[in-house]
């Protein structure tokens, strides 16, 4: 899975027969390869048209003929930044995320590290709870009281309402975390004269930093990512990406070119973090799916 | 954790008590308790609430279906390690992670009816042009196309994940009894990952009910003119928000409630007999 085992598995590989004989036949790894190949074809191919897309003048657009050969240009994306404001939509999008992230960690990894310990199984099942409640049921209370308050379309309104996603996310990727953490560790430095809080910031805190990046990083993309919230409660002044893509097809006829300038800028600073956090994400995401 | 419980606790309290008055209009307008009208207005509404169940069902069921077998299938030749994994797993992870807007809109030009590249690809193997997002009868098919580009991969992560974890002797038992990929595929690998394929349905399958985005981006308000997309929550955000009829989307969003919890327990139950 990592880096590490890949490189281990090839030098055996080499060397001596492995200990796991390969589903061998030739036939196969033709097969695999082919295969391979398709599946990895079908999943970036969208995305290249995209980006193709998005470099193409309109008129290179609506001519088919000019499919993979244009010439690029990258007046879309000036567009797109200069007149369509998106640089205040990024920055945006940054912020709401970034703080709904930060508040949800500070929050939720306390309480998961309290419901992995104590073995708070009903609460437990309150987290779940929050993963399965469909997010207008969430939007429509929150909308009736902040726009009472008349609050509707403030940063804060939207930060708290990223939490309602971030929070639960959290508490249940560190649940198992902390729960896969061997609780002798802790014991023995309460023996040592520790305070069960004094070991928790000073013993397990510190061995769930990868458990807390990965419960950060991807409530950071869900946030960036998400669309239903932003688009019920922030206004005009907190708009995010998500919404401002979804506006740019509002009008009557649709500039392609700069809508897939748009969903490219939205796309790609997400794409990088992913990148380069790629076996956080993997682990997240199948955070206690293995283990029944 | 009083946090938590008020996140959770509350607006689904609160969605209850609304789905039981006749709010509508302005929030700040004044309600009254009607029992359980909405319930019954929403139930007999065969024009809009029935449809929409069933193109929930339908999308989540036929979405789940290809992500599965996919899924399956993918996870099983990234299971031996081989040369150029680390390339794989990237386009794996891309659509993973892409904005689901995003995603929307860049299906939208991709199966645009005449400047797409869908149709141009068909016209390449002689397939006459299909209307995709803007057929009547095409729309929620391409919107599942959609879902399973962009989530087949969190499926395939899930089983990969199982598959590594499996212990290798009973396949290698398997295999010196003479067992050919095919049974040894059906008899051993299979029947242990069924635990693991269970929690990868009811992950998808509760996001796949859910499901939003995607489908507001590409057909926009109700689920397009002929409501071809609209899904339950498609509908209930319709209501609250581009009606204001919160009484009633409340009702309806009960219900929903009730159809995903009831789906999970099966699921689990399942699981459980399963897992023995």
């Amino acid at each position: 899975m990592t880096v590490i085992t890949d490189s281990a598995a090839t030098a055996t590989d080499k060397h001596a027969p492995r200990r796991r004989k390969p589903l061998a036949t030739r036939a196969y790894k033709v097969f695999r390869v082919v295969a391979l190949i398709v599946v990895v074809l079908f999943l970036l191919a969208p995305l290249f048209w995209m980006l193709l897309a998005s470099l193409k003048t309109n008129v290179d657009i609506y001519d088919t003929g000019k499919a993979f050969l244009f010439s690029p240009t990258f007046e879309n994306y000036a567009n797109v930044l200069q007149r369509n404001n998106y640089f205040v939509f990024i920055v945006n999008s940054f912020w709401v995320a970034f703080v709904s992230t930060a508040l949800s960690i500070v929050l939720g990894v306390p309480a998961a590290y309290a419901m992995s310990r104590f073995t708070m199984h009903r609460s437990a099942l309150v987290v779940l709870m929050a993963r399965v409640i469909p997010g207008v049921s969430l939007l429509v209370p929150w909308y009736y009281v902040f726009s009472n308050l008349r609050m509707v379309g403030k940063f804060e309104v939207l930060i708290l309402s990223h939490m309602f996603v971030a929070l639960p996310l959290i508490v249940y990727i560190m649940m198992s975390y902390f729960d896969s953490l061997p609780l002798e560790l802790e014991e023995s430095a309460e023996v040592d004269g520790l305070t069960p809080i004094g070991a928790f910031r000073l013993i397990t805190l510190p061995l769930a930093v990868s458990g807390i990046a990965t419960a950060g990083i991807l409530s950071f993309i869900f946030s960036w990512n998400n669309f239903m919230f932003a688009l019920v409660l922030s206004g005009a002044k907190t708009k995010t990406l998500p919404v401002a893509i979804f506006d740019f097809v509002s009008y009557a006829s649709i500039d392609w070119g700069g809508l897939m300038a748009a969903a490219t800028v939205v796309t790609i600073p997400i794409m990088i973090i992913a990148l380069f956090t790629q076996k956080y994400i993997v682990s997240g995401l199948t955070a206690g799916a293995t283990k029944g | 954790m009083i946090f938590v419980g008020v996140l959770i606790i509350f607006p689904l309290a609160w969605t209850l008590y609304l789905s039981l008055t006749d709010s509508q209009g302005s929030v700040r307008a004044a309600t009254e308790f009607i029992g359980l009208q909405n319930y019954l207005t929403v139930l007999s509404d065969t024009e809009r609430f029935w449809p929409a169940v069933g193109r929930t069902l339908a999308f989540t069921g036929a979405a789940l279906a290809f992500e599965v077998v996919l899924g399956m299938g993918v996870a099983l030749l990234l299971w031996r390690p081989f040369r150029g994994e680390k390339w794989v797993r990237v386009a794996i992870l891309l659509p993973l992670v892409a904005t689901p807007v995003a995603v929307g809109m860049m299906w939208r030009l991709i199966f645009d009816p005449n400047i797409g590249f869908a149709n141009q690809l068909l016209g390449a193997v002689g397939i006459p042009p299909q209307p995709w997002l803007s057929g009547q009868d095409t729309a929620l098919g391409t919107t599942i196309f959609m879902d399973v580009w962009q989530w087949t991969p969190m499926v395939v992560l899930i089983l990969l994940a199982g598959l590594t974890s499996l212990s290798d002797e009973p396949d290698e038992a398997a295999r010196v009894d003479g067992a050919n990929a095919f049974q040894r595929f059906f008899y051993i690998t299979l029947p242990l990952m069924m635990p693991t394929v269970i929690v990868a349905i009811l992950l998808r399958g509760i996001d796949a009910l859910k499901t939003f985005d995607i489908l507001y981006a590409t057909k926009g308000k109700g689920g397009g003119s002929f409501h071809e997309v609209e899904t339950l929550n498609v509908y209930a955000y319709g209501l609250s928000f581009d009606y204001n009829q919160y009484g009633l989307s409340s009702a309806v969003l009960i219900l929903f409630f009730m159809i995903i919890i009831g789906s999970m327990w099966l699921l689990t139950m399942r699981k459980k007999a399963v897992s023995k």
